[in-house]
């Protein structure tokens, strides 16, 4: 059984490197492409917005570990650089999805007609009178 | 075949980049469009770091980290604008 997976890991002079990496990257792809397949279907902007900043930014996680983790194994070269890259987008992208959707809301951008509820709204017009 | 593996990988996000520039076209709203300038960022990311691999070149990591702050600053900066009207505020005092 073991041999089997080795002659499947060895064909077309595929190591195991290239397996772990293009999993890595297949999954980032997939992630990627769902996104925007979301971000053409969802409804209105808040939606979109669970969609571009969940999965796209996943996905990219996953892109740049695996690149990383090639070089590494591959190479020997440990890239401060892309660590701090993906550091980077895993710190930011939060912060852009949370400062995007309150500037939607702040500016009067209507919700998709079939959303039920609206908490903010409420905590709002209590805001404004008092 | 890795190789062959990798230009499918940038293919498809050749698609979603496609997509995401058709909300900006499109997009009702102007966040819409924001969000989807900075899903653009992100994929071209993605695809600066699958083409990294597939050159085996040190030569784009600092690009990689170049576009993802500037990114990030951009869409801060549109993110202050649609809310306040200005990007940088004065006279935070009075």
């Amino acid at each position: 059984m073991l041999g089997f997976w080795k002659g499947v890991w060895l064909l077309n002079g595929i190591g195991y490197i290239e397996w772990i990496v293009g999993g890595l990257v297949l999954i980032g792809v997939v992630f990627s492409f769902l996104s925007a397949v979301g971000l053409i279907r969802f409804p209105d902007v808040y939606t979109r917005a669970h969609a571009v900043s969940k999965s796209a930014n996943l996905g990219v996680l996953c892109i740049l570990l695996g690149t990383f983790l090639y070089f590494l194994i591959e190479d020997g070269y440990f890239s401060i650089r892309l660590l701090l890259g993906i550091f980077f987008v895993f710190l930011t992208s939060p912060v852009v999805a949370h400062l995007l959707n309150r500037a939607a809301y702040r500016s009067g951008v209507a919700m998709a007609e079939d959303s039920v509820r609206d908490d903010l709204k409420e905590y709002l017009e209590r805001d404004e009178r008092v | 075949m890795f190789q062959i593996f990798l230009s499918g990988c940038l293919f498809f996000l050749l698609l979603s980049i496609l997509a995401a520039l058709y909300r900006v076209v499109k997009g009702p709203s102007m966040p819409d469009r924001v969000m989807a300038l900075d899903n653009i960022g992100v994929n071209l990311l993605a695809g600066i770091a699958i083409l990294s691999i597939f050159l085996r070149t040190y030569a784009f990591f600092d690009i990689i980290l170049l576009i993802g702050i500037l990114s990030f600053v951009g869409t801060i900066a549109f993110a202050r604008f649609l809310e306040r009207g200005v990007v940088i505020e004065r006279n935070r005092i009075h």
